[in-house]
């Protein structure tokens, strides 16, 4: 399937980056070429060296702009998982937030604009794990837990598209 | 698809991405103890069978500047869903689409979808451009920028249970 832009939006380029790490940026996010030499693809597309393609890549990983070159794989179906929500009163934010982040089984945990104001994602071996988890946060907090598990993904990565 | 021991293994050594060498896919092969072509076919499989859902460059958006972020849930008739749910996803800010149940009275919305952008109003003009270009005006829906990350942790695979558990599901 391919993506077409609509209308691209202002906004400008980081200047701190060159042309070459905002090529790789943008265009390399998907279809890595299964090949014995990979990054020599890409080189040749981008006009530079291979040693050239493996230095600009390894500068963007340790500035922490990129987290890898490789696979993304699907999402874990295994086991269970689900988004939950609370409607926080807002002097006890940080505090309900931090006990919701000690459990280990919350991987995600953000403040969002809304009367439900903090919203999760619980993953565990099973449905009964995520449903414990949920329920100590619903005992602990005294608030109703939204729980509202993944039904049906209709997306498909194709990475992100960078200055659009 | 059948995952083995080696697909295993394979998964576990690339999770935090490829070895950034002239020929990685060597590299991986050797630590494997498998050959090069071998594991270059398997990746191919792997991506075929949607195990991978794509090989590439992995951005931090955040440490890029895209760091407005919305969910923007809709409340969209049920025998809608899906064509609405297709439309969304192929949107090219948008960067995930999810049905969830509705949870009446207080949570009306089926549809979820994340809207990342440098700055608010870019995510707030590609939501408007959504809805214009695909008549969504009469489909109730909210957003909710993101104000805090308590905590974010990408899943791993990076452990043979886990991964027995992945490997499960994919069969199953």
């Amino acid at each position: 399937m391919q993506r077409t832009r609509r209308q691209p939006e202002p906004v400008s380029t980081p200047r701190s980056l060159s042309a070459l790490e905002k090529v790789l940026l943008n265009d390399f996010q998907r279809d890595f070429p299964l090949c014995s030499e990979p990054f020599r693809v890409i080189a040749e597309q981008c006009a530079v060296s291979v040693e050239e393609v493996l230095a600009t890549l390894q500068s963007l990983q340790e500035r922490g702009l990129i987290s890898r070159v490789g696979p993304v794989f699907a999402p874990r179906r295994a086991g269970a998982s689900t988004l939950a929500a609370l409607a926080v009163p807002p002097a006890e934010l940080e505090a309900v937030a931090e006990l919701v982040s000690s459990f280990n089984e919350v991987n995600h945990n953000y403040q969002r604009e809304h009367e439900f104001n903090l919203w999760f994602v619980v993953t565990a071996p099973d449905p009964a794990c995520v449903a414990s988890v949920l329920e100590q946060i619903g005992q602990a907090t005294g608030l109703p837990v939204l729980d509202l598990p993944l039904e049906r993904s209709f997306y498909i990565d194709l990475g992100f598209p960078l200055w659009c | 698809m059948v995952l083995n021991d080696t697909d295993h293994a394979l998964i576990a050594a690339t999770c935090d991405g490829l070895p950034l060498v002239a020929r990685p896919y060597a590299a991986l092969a050797q630590q494997l103890g498998m050959g090069e072509r071998e594991l270059i076919e398997r990746f191919g499989e792997l991506q075929a069978a949607g195990l991978v859902k794509r090989m590439g460059v992995v951005v931090r958006h955040r440490a890029l500047g895209y760091s407005a972020n919305a969910m923007v849930v809709w409340d969209v008739p049920d025998p809608d869903v899906e064509r609405i749910g297709r439309l969304l996803s192929a949107e090219p800010c948008v960067t995930l689409c999810y049905q969830r149940p509705r949870r009446l009275p207080r949570w009306p919305y089926n549809l979820f979808c994340m809207i990342h952008g440098r700055e608010r109003y870019a995510v707030q003009r590609c939501l408007d451009q959504i809805i214009e270009s695909h008549a969504l005006q009469s489909v109730a829906h909210e957003v909710l920028f993101s104000t805090r990350a308590f905590k974010q942790c990408g899943a791993r695979y990076g452990n043979m249970r886990k991964l027995r558990e992945y490997a499960g599901a994919v069969h199953g």
